[in-house]
C-alpha cells in the first residue's frame, strides 16, 4: 500500500515543454488513469515517477518519501511498457523472474513466484519460449507478469494494451481490474483509450500538452468534462457539437437550434450573449413525434447498427450533421423526415473561444 | 519469358564466376606457389603441373633459408608470434576501453560527446606517416620505442575508433526501454550493462573485434617504423625474403599462406555469430 504525490513536476526537452507544472496525488490502493492524446506527456510523467527520466523541477513523493535521490531500481515499483520491452535473449521465465532475481530470492522461491503469476495470466505453458516465439498477447502478458511478480506496492502500466489486437484488449480490459484489485497495489495506468480509462480508473487524470486539465472519477469526466476537447475524447460515437449563442427571455436562458428553443438551466446563465458550443451526447437525443414539445425536425441520412446500439446520422434543417444513438432494441424511423428531442439536462455548453465548459459548478 | 530467364541465369553465372576467379585466383596461385621451388615458379611458360615440395614450410619453421648463394637465418615464427601477440592484446585492450566508451556515447549524450566521438574517429583519417614520425621521436625519449607496450598503444589508433563506432551503433539499436525494464526490476546500471546491453550487442562486438583484429594483423607501417626485427609482425617480417641473392617467392608464398590462415580461420569461425544478428523480436518498432 503506497501513496504517490506528484508536486509541480515540469520537464522540457529542448524547446519542448513536455510537462508543465503537473501536480496530483494518488491514494493508497487506488487506480489512477493518466489519459490524454499522444504527446500529452503521459509516458514522460510515468517515467519521471519511475526515476527513468529526471524532472527539471518539482518533486515526487512515494509513501511520503522524496524520490529525488532514489535510483529507479530502489523505488520498489513494477512497470509494464507499451512496447513490452522484454529481454530478447532470455526466456519468458527469465524475463518474469528478473525482479525476483534482483532481490536474490532462492531458486525455489523464484520458481514458485513465476509459476503463480504465470498461471494467473495463463502463460504457464510458454515460460520456456524466447520472446520472439511468443504471440503479441503472450508478450503482453509476460510483460505484465514481470511487473506483477514481485508484488510491488506501486504499479506503473504504460499503455500495456496498446499493441495487442482489439479482441485481446477487450478481454484484458475485463480481466485487469480484478487482477489489479487482487494485487492491492497502487496503480498508475497510462492509456489513450477512453473505454480503458473508464473501465480501469478509480479516477482519471486528463493530460493535454503537458498540463493536467481535469482530474476526477470516470463519471465526472464523462458527464462534466472540463472542456470541449475532453468531451470529444470521451464517448463513442463522438459528442455532437453545434455553434450556438446563449439568449435570455422572460422565461430564462435558452439557445436556438433549428429555430427550436432549448431551455437551459439557470446555472448556465454565463452563456448569455456569448458565442458558445453546444455539446450533446448522441444518447441524450431521442426520436419523437412532430407534436412533442421542443421537437426538432431532421432528415435521416444513414443508420449504423453496432450490436447493442444503433447510431443514426441525420441532418438538421440547417444542414448540420447530428448523431443519434439509441439501444438497438428500440424502434425508430430509419429514413426520411423525423423529429428528435434533446434532453436539455444532459446538454453541455462550452465557451467557443476558451473551450471551457460553462456551468455554475464550474471547477476542474 | 522462359528464354530470358535462362539467358539471365547464364549471364549471372558467368559474371559470378569471373568475380570469384578474379578474387580467388591469386589466393589459389599463392597456395600453389608455396609448394614449389623458385625454379618451378619462375619457369616460362608457367604451369600448374609440378612436383610439390614442403621445403618452403620447412625453411620457415626451422628458420634456415637456403638460397643458391648462402644460408640465411630468418625468424619467421617469431614474426608470426609477434603478429598474434600484438593483434590479440591490442584488440583485447581496445575492447576493454572501447565497449564501455561506446556504451557511454550511445546512452549518455552530453555536451560535446559527439565532438569527442568524432575526434576519435578522425584518427583514422590522418595518413599514418604523419603521426608516426613525431611519434617515433617521442617513443625514443619515453623509452617506448621497440617495446610491445609502445606498439600496442599505437595499435589503438587502428582498433579503438573502429570498435567504438561499430559497437556504438549496436548499442543505439537496443531499445532503451529494455534496459529501463531491467533497471526497474531492481538491477543496478552496471548489472544492466552486463546482462542486457553486452549480450544484445554481442554480435556487433564480435564483428568489431574481428574487423579490428584483421586491421591490426594487416598493419605494416607502425611496426616497420617503431619496432626492430624481434618485435615485428609477419607483415614486416616478410621483407626478409627479399634477399641480396634474389626474391624467395616460394618462401614468401608459404609465409603468406601461414599468415593469412589465422585470420581466415577466425573469420570463418566467427561468421556464424556475425550472421546470427540481433534478434530484438520482443520489441515492436
Amino acid at each position: 500500500m503506497t501513496t504517490v504525490e506528484v508536486s509541480n513536476i515540469s520537464k522540457r526537452y529542448g524547446a519542448d515543454q513536455v510537462l508543465n507544472d503537473v501536480s496530483l496525488s494518488v491514494a493508497s490502493g487506488e487506480t489512477l488513469v493518466l489519459f490524454g492524446p499522444s504527446g500529452a506527456g503521459k509516458t514522460v510523467l510515468l517515467r519521471v515517477l519511475s526515476g527513468l527520466v529526471q524532472n527539471d523541477s518539482g518533486a515526487v513523493f512515494i509513501d511520503g518519501q522524496d524520490m529525488c535521490d532514489v535510483e529507479a531500481e530502489h523505488r520498489g515499483i513494477g512497470m509494464a511498457f507499451q512496447n513490452f520491452a522484454l529481454f530478447p535473449h532470455m526466456s519468458a521465465f527469465a524475463n518474469i523472474a528478473s525482479p525476483l532475481d534482483a532481490r536474490r530470492d532462492s531458486p525455489e522461491a523464484i520458481k514458485t513466484g513465476v509459476h503463480t503469476v504465470a498461471s494467473l495470466l495463463k502463460i504457464d505453458h510458454v515460460l520456456e519460449h524466447a520472446p520472439k516465439a511468443l504471440s503479441n498477447g503472450q508478450k503482453q502478458r509476460t510483460a505484465l507478469a514481470r511487473a506483477l511478480v514481485g508484488s510491488p506496492p506501486l504499479l506503473l502500466l504504460d499503455d500495456p494494451l496498446r499493441n495487442v489486437d482489439a479482441k485481446l484488449r477487450f478481454e484484458m480490459r475485463l480481466e485487469l481490474p480484478r487482477l489489479l484489485a487482487n494485487q492491492g497495489a497502487t496503480v498508475i495506468y497510462v492509456t489513450q483509450d477512453y473505454k480503458e480509462a473508464m473501465a480501469l480508473g478509480d479516477r482519471i487524470a486528463v493530460l493535454a500538452a503537458g498540463q493536467l486539465v481535469q482530474l476526477g472519477t470516470p463519471a465526472d469526466i464523462y458527464l462534466k468534462p472540463a472542456n470541449l476537447n475532453i468531451a470529444r475524447l470521451f464517448g463513442d460515437p463522438v459528442i455532437n457539437v453545434f455553434d450556438v449563442s446563449g439568449r435570455r427571455d422572460e422565461q430564462g436562458v435558452y439557445i436556438e437550434l433549428s429555430s427550436v428553443r432549448l431551455r437551459l438551466d439557470e446555472s448556465m446563465a454565463a452563456c448569455v450573449d456569448k458565442d458558445c458550443v453546444l455539446g450533446i451526447r448522441p444518447e441524450s437525443i431521442q426520436f419523437c413525434g412532430s407534436d412533442t414539445a421542443g421537437a426538432i425536425p431532421i432528415l435521416i441520412e444513414t443508420e449504423t447498427p453496432l450490436n447493442e446500439k444503433t447510431v443514426t446520422l441525420a441532418l438538421t434543417t440547417g444542414k448540420r450533421e447530428i448523431l443519434i444513438s439509441r439501444p438497438s432494441s428500440t424502434t425508430a424511423p430509419d429514413s426520411g423526415q423525423s423529429h428528435i428531442v434533446i434532453n436539455a439536462d444532459k446538454a453541455l455548453l462550452f465557451d467557443k473561444h476558451s473551450g471551457q465548459r460553462i456551468a455554475a459548478d464550474h471547477c476542474v | 519469358m522462359e528464354h530470358t530467364g535462362t539467358l539471365e541465369r547464364i549471364l549471372r553465372a558467368v559474371a559470378l564466376t569471373l568475380v570469384v576467379v578474379f578474387f580467388m585466383f591469386p589466393i589459389l596461385w599463392i597456395f600453389l606457389m608455396s609448394f614449389q621451388t623458385n625454379e618451378t615458379i619462375l619457369r616460362v611458360p608457367p604451369s600448374m603441373v609440378f612436383e610439390p615440395t614442403l621445403a618452403n614450410y620447412k625453411a620457415l619453421i626451422t628458420g634456415k633459408l637456403e638460397t643458391n648463394a648462402a644460408s640465411i637465418e630468418i625468424n619467421f615464427l617469431r614474426n608470426l608470434w609477434n603478429s598474434v601477440f600484438l593483434s590479440v592484446t591490442s584488440v583485447s585492450l581496445a575492447l576493454l576501453l572501447g565497449v564501455p566508451a561506446a556504451y557511454a556515447f550511445a546512452r549518455h549524450k552530453f555536451k560535446g560527446s559527439e565532438d569527442i566521438a568524432f575526434t576519435l574517429l578522425s584518427f583514422k583519417f590522418a595518413p599514418p606517416l604523419l603521426v608516426l614520425l613525431p611519434l617515433s621521436l617521442y617513443f625514443q625519449k619515453m623509452g617506448l620505442a621497440d617495446t610491445y607496450i609502445g606498439l600496442i598503444w599505437v595499435y589503438q589508433l587502428i582498433c579503438l575508433p573502429l570498435i567504438l563506432w561499430i559497437v556504438r551503433g549496436y548499442f543505439e539499436d537496443i531499445s532503451p526501454d529494455i534496459e529501463y525494464a531491467y533497471r526497474i526490476a531492481g538491477h543496478s546500471w552496471f548489472a544492466t550493462f552486463r546482462k542486457i546491453a553486452l549480450p544484445l550487442a554481442g554480435p556487433g562486438i564480435a564483428a568489431a573485434g574481428l574487423l579490428a583484429f584483421i586491421f591490426a594483423w594487416n598493419n605494416f607501417i607502425f611496426a616497420l617504423v617503431l619496432a626492430s626485427a624481434d618485435k615485428q609482425p609477419v607483415t614486416v617480417g616478410a621483407l626478409a625474403f627479399v634477399t641480396a641473392s634474389g626474391i624467395q617467392y616460394g618462401q614468401i608464398a608459404a609465409a603468406v599462406v601461414m599468415s593469412i590462415t589465422p585470420t581466415l580461420a577466425l573469420a570463418l569461425y566467427a561468421q556464424r555469430y556475425l550472421v546470427e544478428g540481433l534478434s530484438l523480436g520482443a520489441v515492436k518498432g
